[in-house]
């Protein structure tokens, strides 16, 4: 019994839950990080990581037998023989579609923070005050100040790579040097802001990819492989950062393959004891005990923890005292945008594959002015040059046809938009206990829509590429509105929101669920408000300052 | 998360819009059970799909497709990759493409010399072109456009390809985003 005791626990091992390690073990708390999946050791379980294209039979492409056995992962890019290992088996981790939501998992040691897309920009206060002015949903309890310095702290730490560009709405951060925009990105954004006044920015995206080397990290390479790990160390991980930090202090363990299926809640002292583990190699059960619990199994596996954790107390699951566990499910929408030819760069080129963008943060829906829907988007994209998978029209095949492809096309440039999904109450989770996952445990069903004041603005962010373009001086500009479903933007968040009230919210302030004081949760579950911005930076902040205060809570004898 | 809007640009774009039965470009895992494409092509029209290839990407001052052994690589896609209606189209079209060879020169494709081969290719590729501008969304895809669409992949991302036809730096280490480039400078094999 006694060596299943902790000061801490914390469920789930990717972007957030690594912080809550590396901050609870470098404040002498003896931690156990408990992750469902398998383990994957940082550089040497990076097994595709150095291999050429040419090293595999099908060249980054998709069987058909992947195809069947990834019935939802087939539906986006994320399918491919490049990094399938650190993908969530679907047959064995089913759930239920009320409505199309694509639900694209990690499961092992690392989470997605293996395979995430990096780009990091903080919130501001146009974001932490929206619902409040908007009169949506709640308020965040929250403010940009509150924030701020925790921002610092783990930009610092992950090395955040970016611009200091003075957008108020766009906070600059502790930043590495930037890496550059190319010659026709340079051009572009110089002719958006005359044109635009300075109200619009094209900036180069703000990316976790080291520009210098930083702890025993070396300085990103330009390979742009990121999704299959990073020898080098050269984007922020788990594996490269966090986790080092925390088995460095010697107070960390980590248990893989251990699925927490609740927390033991104990009704005499409204707290949680700690949880309960399904080991899901052996099928065995486990209790683990500590004085405080960080939830940080991703957003939806956190909100099916709590709600798992159903007692005669609590019906409705752990955090369900005010009817809003499992509500307010937001994604960014995305899918839409434009792209055009750039003339006039054929003396140019580049070297090194950039694996970053640029970004044009929101414009719409601010200082007074008012569109017919409510907040607004960005945009990332990037110019590069074709390549030799181009349609060349008035050629067919043959020498010409060949020498032609070995040489770089056309420069075009393109920007997707990202916009901000409101929290709607009826975009849900609920447990579905007819269907077992490959453990007997109940699924999650999930039930979310993407409503008008979306369909709305992606007119905005289609037409807003389109004009832009043009402006630009790019030539045969062409606007999409490529199918979205909520869930492809992988950037789930909200079903345990925070809030000012135990009524209206599932967490306090302090990511604390309001039921159970000494549980945190700092993933994308406490989301009150989406933004529009890439929300991974936010929750390692958050997650921070939460470890901050349950330290000295302690002190005050307060969990 | 930027790299898979680049990948799904990157398909979009291969060969202006549709692309048959995956999603390429990027690098994969390696093959997990041992390919045998006996059953679905036999060993004479894999060569002959080599040799298609190599009409389609012949040698120049770089190596021609089947120096990047082109043709096992289209069996093995087609395999493992196409749905057993993509199969169908593919398989059928070596026989039409026979087909068309036997009206044309009164000989099979393998007989004929390179110009009359490239000849007969060219012509295909017109034909295809026009159907799939034509086509509606769920039809399949031309059978020539599938041999073409794999001979470019197999050719370009092999190591042959990417290095001698292409140019490739396995770690740039550094970003240059505005090089200087001269017409005849090679592309780079992958973005």
């Amino acid at each position: 019994m006694a060596e299943n005791v902790y000061d801490a626990i914390v469920v789930g091992s990717g972007i957030s839950g690594g912080w809550a390690a590396k901050g609870l073990t470098e404040k002498g708390l003896k931690t156990i990080m408990l992750e469902r999946g398998r383990n994957i050791e940082h550089v040497k379980d990076y097994v595709n990581a150095t291999k050429e294209p040419w090293e595999y039979a099908h060249r980054g492409g998709r069987t058909q037998q992947m195809i069947a056995d990834y019935p939802v992962l087939k539906r986006d890019y994320a399918l491919s023989e490049n990094n399938l290992d650190f993908w969530v088996n679907e047959k064995e981790s089913p759930y239920t579609e009320t409505k199309r939501f694509d639900w694209y998992r990690g499961y092992h040691v690392g989470g997605r923070s293996l395979m995430w897309g990096r780009q990091s920009y903080r919130l501001s206060d146009l974001d932490f005050d929206a619902n409040a002015k908007d009169g949506v949903a709640v308020d965040w309890p929250i403010r940009y100040k509150d924030l701020e310095k925790w921002y610092g702290h783990v930009e610092r730490f992950a090395g955040i790579s970016g611009s200091k560009e003075g957008i108020a709405h766009l906070p600059d951060g502790d930043f590495m040097p930037p890496m550059d925009l190319n010659c026709v990105e340079k051009d572009v954004a110089a002719r958006l802001k005359s044109h635009y006044k300075g109200n619009r920015h094209m900036i180069i995206g703000r990316v976790a990819n080291i520009t210098s080397p930083i702890h025993s990290r070396t300085n990103c390479q330009y390979r742009n492989k990121c999704r299959l790990g990073c020898p080098f160390g050269g984007y922020f991980s788990t594996q490269s950062s966090t986790l080092p930090a925390a088995l460095a202090t010697g107070n960390l363990t980590v248990r893989p393959h251990s699925i927490v299926t609740k927390v033991i809640y104990d009704k005499d002292t409204k707290k949680a004891k700690g949880v309960e583990v399904l080991d899901a190699e052996t099928n065995q059960t486990y209790e683990y005990f500590a004085k405080v619990v960080f939830l940080n199994a991703s957003t939806l596996n956190t909100t099916w923890i709590l709600m798992n954790s159903a007692t005669d107390v609590w019906e409705g699951g752990l955090g369900s005292s005010s009817g809003e566990l499992g509500h307010n499910l937001m994604d960014h929408h995305f899918r839409v945008g434009a792209s055009g030819i750039a003339e006039g760069y054929e003396d140019k080129y580049y070297y090194g594959r950039r694996p970053n963008g640029i970004y044009i943060p929101r414009f719409r829906n601010m200082n007074g002015e008012k569109r017919g829907y409510i907040r607004g988007f960005g945009y990332q994209g990037r110019a590069s040059r074709d390549g030799w998978s181009r349609e060349i029209a008035e050629m067919n095949i043959g020498a010409d046809f060949k020498d032609a492809l070995t040489e770089p096309g056309d420069w075009a440039l393109g920007i997707t938009g990202f916009g901000e999904t409101l929290p709607y109450h009826d975009n849900k989770v609920t447990l579905d206990k007819e269907k077992k996952d490959k453990w007997g445990l109940p699924v999650l069903a999930i039930d979310c829509e993407i409503k008008e004041n979306e369909k709305k603005m992606r007119k905005d962010m289609m037409e807003d590429a389109r004009e832009m373009l043009e402006i630009a001086g790019l030539k045969d500009v062409k606007a999409h509105d490529s199918e979205y479903a909520m869930g492809m933007g992988i950037h789930e968040m909200g079903t345990a929101r925070m809030g000012r009230d135990p009524k209206t919210s599932v967490l306090n302030e302090w990511n604390q669920v309001w039921d159970a004081k000494n549980v945190y949760v700092t993933d994308g579950a406490c989301m009150t408000s989406a933004a529009c911005q890439n929300p991974s930076l936010t929750y390692m902040a958050l997650t921070a300052r939460a470890v901050d205060h349950v330290v000295s809570e302690m002190k005050k004898m307060n969990v | 998360m930027m790299n898979r809007r680049e990948a799904m640009s990157a398909v979009a774009w291969l060969l202006g819009g549709t692309i048959v039965g995956a999603d390429l470009l990027v690098a994969c895992t390696p093959n997990r059970q041992q390919v045998n494409v006996e059953d679905l092509f036999k060993q004479e029209q894999v060569l002959m799909l080599d040799e298609i290839a190599d009409t389609i990407l012949p040698e120049t001052n770089t190596p021609s497709a089947k120096a990047a052994e082109v043709g096992p690589f289209m069996a093995v896609m087609v395999k493992d990759c196409y749905t057993p209606a993509e199969q169908r189209v593919f398989t059928e079209g070596l026989g039409k493409l026979e087909e068309a060879c036997e009206e044309k020169y009164g000989k099979s494709f393998l007989k004929c010399d390179a110009k009359q081969r490239k000849e007969l290719l060219t012509s295909l590729d017109q034909e295809q072109k026009a159907y799939m501008h034509t086509k509606k969304a769920e039809e399949p895809s031309h059978y020539f456009r599938m041999m073409k669409e794999l001979t470019l992949l197999g050719f370009f991302t092999s190591e042959v390809g990417a290095t001698q036809a292409l140019r490739h730096v396995a770690v740039p280490g550094r970003y240059d985003g505005s090089m200087p480039y001269k017409k005849g400078d090679r592309a780079w094999a992958t973005s």
